[in-house]
């Protein structure tokens, strides 16, 4: 049986293979792998090996790992990941702000089995690397170009650590103008919570500015914010919404008036690619995350890029080394007069690096503006798909158009029925499609879901991602119960409780886990 | 091609006239109708000067592998290079759950769907308890130097005081990103170590710990390889200064060498990288903190923890997060630090290293490393000029001196490359005191040949 041509609709159930944990597999004595012996010649030269720790730091006791055949301890992760949803198994729409593309296969290959990148030591010499420095450079050029920024860094591994690198070269600029009374930044409710939680970890005060009717963050109060101690401001555009604003110019400016950096966070800069850069806008930085725009693949949280963007005037402050080209061959910079240090030990995630690099490569100016062009173009042909959807509403801003993404609410279908957007969120995995993100915390918009339909997605997707969202809005208005109790089609049932925050319900081990079962 | 437009595998609705009939049902004439909003002054109106794409995959396979085929890697040649980046054997297993799509691509979905990712981190957590002899983890760091950092913020957290001691050994790359991350409000009072024997100097501490020292950090192995035989005593000065005790610890020396919570140490920290992670040119790294399960530390923690509890129904385990608003995902700027992805990946993958090894298959690579390092180590010390620079016991890695042979090891490592041998790292810039010396690395994937051709080769470019 084929899925339903009419409803759109999947008779879909998850892998459930009630697997144990892996404690529960073991069985003393059996052995998953076999270790290297050091030859015989070696062992009469040097003995056990262990004799020679000295005493109290020689383990007495082996760990308590389980004991697991091979075969056993692959069927059990194979097991585990038929009971996740990639993105290569969904039509992963759902994850709102993350950008879940498709990850070519050809990428993954050759950054994930080829010698040349996987078995390269960071601290080789230089000239035994040039392959992997000469992606790098050649991405950081691709990138300035995308941005109009005149360096990037590679350096940080993740988002947030991009945002808390902008932070320490805007805390190392401020210093070496000995403006040391500046000690706030202002940020945004609607952008990401690293945007305020980065900066304040680099030691700076936060103001969150709320938005306005309209959405937009309140530029009044903005204003009213900007002072002497205004180190940096940190926002975002599109923000969670999908709404652009508009007048982003004015902030900036306002923002250089009063002395402050401004930060583009530009985590998901997915409709955006050839359209508008964070140069013309007046941004001094800016950062990408190549997991999410530039196609590394999300890996369960990493390995991930914060690239970020700088103008010239701070290029003396990012972190060391950088990668450069003297004509003939590619070396690592070090002479980065007042950096900041380091953010991540040896130069970040070079194999990810690799993946970004080849989705560049493989699209083009025009391949680039394509993508952008069709995400935008995915999420307005769902959006209207999805007003039509009884319960559904879009906040802010009516008949403005958005752009990568919409941050919607089921706020009216909750006051109709009782079913609330953690209840649409575990029911649509019974339809095979991965749960959507709702918002980060604290909520604004009341019952929020996040979606974004990538360039990744045909239009046969969005169809069946939004007949599956009717289905669940028509169940919620005439079997409520039916929702609630969901999931019915997944690998477990619904848990009860999913907030553990009383101490005696926290168990992050199995060890600890067992101590609470037996009442110890 | 359609209508002489390029249509992309990857963007499905390149198709024009897909593209065409999706705009009219927009109500737009023009995808340019769409962004109405951005002011044309911030339009970029240019292309963008990038060079022209390798479109089929084919070409750009070719690319690729042209690309890396310019490294030089260590399995054409023989490495002795460590220094937070090891390369230890990888079992095909890892590689086979790494690579499925279904792990790849995730995300951050609920514990129903990505119910065996929720299970895999718990396992994780769960496997690494055993290996470090501790309760709690969280899902995991950057990297090791992240974790270092985060340590001795979580200890300011709990106790409040603002200096921490760190050894003048210290990995420097680590040093490096401590210095930046607890530049606000922590500094650092740096305790000397012995360069005969390569362990901290006891009087040195007691003279440097004080009523302000938030913590004393260690590594052991230390930077240097050398273990730090002291260490129980080290911990016990720091708990009576009322100090946390952090120890960087190297989890794939932990199957023989003794956990730190074993010896006193209140927080243990690292990188995992070793337990089933190729080197990829430092993109294998990730970081892990430990810690008891008493609250004042479990609430110190910045990151996700996945904790297991019950479903609706009787017996059936599901996941759930633990005190979700300690974290920035929670309260912004009100959380501990931030949080955000990190190598999430790396850590399934160690999962399944740990599930594979066992308590025996850690002993067994702890006591080949054991082995294989000092065999190395001998075999270079019998070569005229060269000797053993610290005189302690160690783990995988070692400090040889070649102050003897007239020679810098600029020069050695020079010499060995041609002989595709990437020799030890080289100190004699960061740590002057040691003369002409290398950070030599021996691993459980060197064997009796490797080590052979090294002092073969030694002895003839010295």
């Amino acid at each position: 049986m084929s899925r339903d041509k009419k409803t759109l609709l999947r008779k879909f159930h998850q892998a459930r293979w009630d697997e144990e944990i892996i404690f529960e597999m073991s069985v003393p004595g059996e052995r998953g792998i076999l270790v290297r012996e050091a030859e015989r010649e070696v062992q009469s030269r040097v003995g056990d090996g262990v004799s020679v720790l000295p005493a109290g730091l020689r383990r007495s006791e082996a760990p308590a790992l389980p004991e697991v055949n091979q075969m056993r301890v692959l069927r059990h992760y194979m097991h585990l990941s038929q009971e996740t949803m990639g993105t290569d198994v969904t039509i992963d729409i759902s994850q709102g702000t993350c950008t879940m593309k498709y990850s070519p296969k050809v990428q993954e290959h050759m950054a994930a089995r080829n010698p040349g990148i996987t078995e390269v030591h960071p601290l080789q010499p230089v000239e035994t690397m040039q392959g992997v420095l000469e992606y790098i450079y050649n991405l950081e050029g691709y990138l300035k170009e995308i941005s109009g920024m005149d360096g990037f860094t590679f350096q940080p591994a993740g988002g947030a650590q991009g945002i808390y690198t902008g932070a320490s070269i805007i805390r190392a600029y401020h210093e070496s103008r000995g403006d040391t009374q500046r000690n706030e930044i202002i940020t945004t409710m609607f952008s990401h919570p690293s945007d305020s939680a980065a900066p304040h970890t680099a030691g700076y005060n936060v103001v969150t500015l709320m938005p306005d009717v309209n959405g937009y963050p309140d530029l009044e109060a903005f204003n009213a914010a900007l002072s002497e101690r205004t180190a940096g401001i940190f926002i975002t555009n599109p923000e969670d919404t999908g709404i652009y604003n508009p007048r982003i110019q004015e902030y900036v400016d306002a923002a250089h008036q009063a002395g402050a950096l401004c930060y583009y966070d530009q985590a998901n800069a997915n409709g955006m690619l050839g359209i508008a850069r964070a140069k013309e806008a007046g941004f001094d930085l800016c950062h990408f995350n190549l997991h999410k725009t530039f196609s590394i693949p999300h890996g369960c949280m990493g390995g991930s890029v914060g690239a970020v963007g700088f103008t010239k005037d701070l290029s003396i402050f990012p972190p060391t080394p950088g990668v450069a080209f003297d004509g003939e061959k590619y070396y690592l910079d070090y002479d980065i007069t007042d950096s900041i240090g380091k953010v991540r030990s040896f130069f970040g995630n070079a194999n990810s690096l690799l993946k970004a690099y080849s989705w560049i490569k493989s699209h083009g100016a025009d391949g680039l503006r394509e993508a952008a062009e069709c995400s935008v173009l995915n999420n307005n042909y769902m959006e209207k798909k999805l007003r039509e959807v009884p319960g559904v509403t879009v906040w802010y801003a009516e008949g403005k158009r958005r752009l990568e993404q919409v941050r919607y609410s089921w706020e009216k279908l909750y006051e109709d029925t009782g079913v609330g957007s953690e209840d649409v969120q575990r029911r649509m995995s019974d339809y095979g499609l991965q749960h959507y993100w709702m918002s980060h915390h604290p909520w604004v918009v009341p019952e929020p879901f996040t979606l974004e339909p990538c360039e990744s997605y045909s239009k046969d997707d969005i169809d069946e991602y939004v007949a599956v969202l009717a289905q669940i809005s028509k169940e919620a208005y005439e079997n409520p119960e039916l929702v609630q109790s969901a999931p019915h089609n997944q690998v477990v049932h619904k848990v009860p409780n999913p907030s553990i925050d009383e101490p005696e319900r926290i168990a992050v081990s199995w060890r600890k886990y067992q101590k609470i079962r037996d009442g110890n | 091609m359609s209508n002489g437009k390029r249509v992309y595998p990857y963007i499905p609705n390149s198709v024009p006239e897909v593209k065409a009939a999706m705009l009219k049902e927009v109500g737009a004439n023009d995808i340019m109708d769409l962004y109405e909003e951005i002011p044309d002054d911030l339009k970029f109106t240019g292309k963008l000067n990038i060079p022209d794409p390798l479109l089929d995959e084919y070409s750009l396979k070719r690319h690729l592998e042209g690309l890396l085929g310019k490294n030089k890697h260590g399995n054409e040649y023989i490495n002795f290079l460590g220094a937070g980046c090891y390369q230890h054997f990888v079992p095909a297993v890892c590689d086979e759950i790494n690579g499925r799509g279904e792990f790849l691509t995730a995300y951050v979905g609920e514990s129903y769907a990505d119910h065996g990712k929720w299970q895999a981190f718990f396992e994780y957590s769960s496997l690494m308890a055993e290996l470090l002899d501790m309760e709690t983890l969280s899902v995991p760091m950057y990297d090791g130097a992240q974790a270092a950092a985060t340590s001795i913020r979580m200890a300011a957290r709990i106790n409040g005081r603002s200096k921490v001691v760190i050894p003048r050994s210290i990995n420097p790359e680590i040093r490096m990103v401590i210095n930046n991350y607890i530049k606000p409000d922590i500094s650092i009072t740096e305790v000397d170590f012995d360069e005969e024997t390569g362990l901290i100097d006891i009087n040195d501490l007691r003279e440097k710990i004080s009523s302000d020292t938030i913590a004393v950090f260690i590594q052991n192995p230390s930077y240097l390889g050398v273990l730090e035989c002291q260490a129980e005593e080290i911990g016990k000065i720091a708990i009576e200064n009322g100090s946390e005790y952090i120890v960087y610890a190297d989890p794939i020396s932990l199957g023989v060498v003794t956990p730190p919570s074993q010896y006193g140490a209140t927080i243990t920290c690292g990188d995992f990288q070793a337990l089933g992670m190729h080197m990829s040119a430092g993109g294998g790294q990730g970081g892990f903190i430990a810690t008891s399960d008493d609250m004042r530390y479990v609430s110190e923690f910045k990151d996700l923890m996945f904790g297991i509890t019950e479903t609706v129904v009787e017996g059936e385990y599901g996941f759930g997060e633990v005190l979700f608003d300690r974290t920035s995902y929670g309260s912004r700027e009100g959380g501990n630090e931030y949080t955000g992805t990190s190598s999430g990946l790396w850590a399934i993958t160690a999962g399944v290293y740990l599930s594979l090894m066992g308590p025996k298959g850690m002993q067994d690579t702890g006591q080949t490393i054991m082995q294989m390092s000092q065999y190395a180590a001998k075999r270079m010390a019998e070569i005229d000029g060269v000797e053993l620079r610290l005189n302690s016991p160690f783990f995988k890695e070692f400090v040889v001196n070649f102050d003897g042979t007239g020679k810098s090891v600029a020069n050695i490592n020079e010499s060995l490359l041609e002989k595709k041998i990437f020799g030890g790292k080289d100190l004699s810039q960061e740590l002057p005191g040691l003369g002409e010396s290398a950070l030599y690395c021996v691993t459980e994937t060197k064997t009796q040949e490797d080590v052979d051709t090294l002092i073969k080769a030694l002895k003839e470019v010295i």
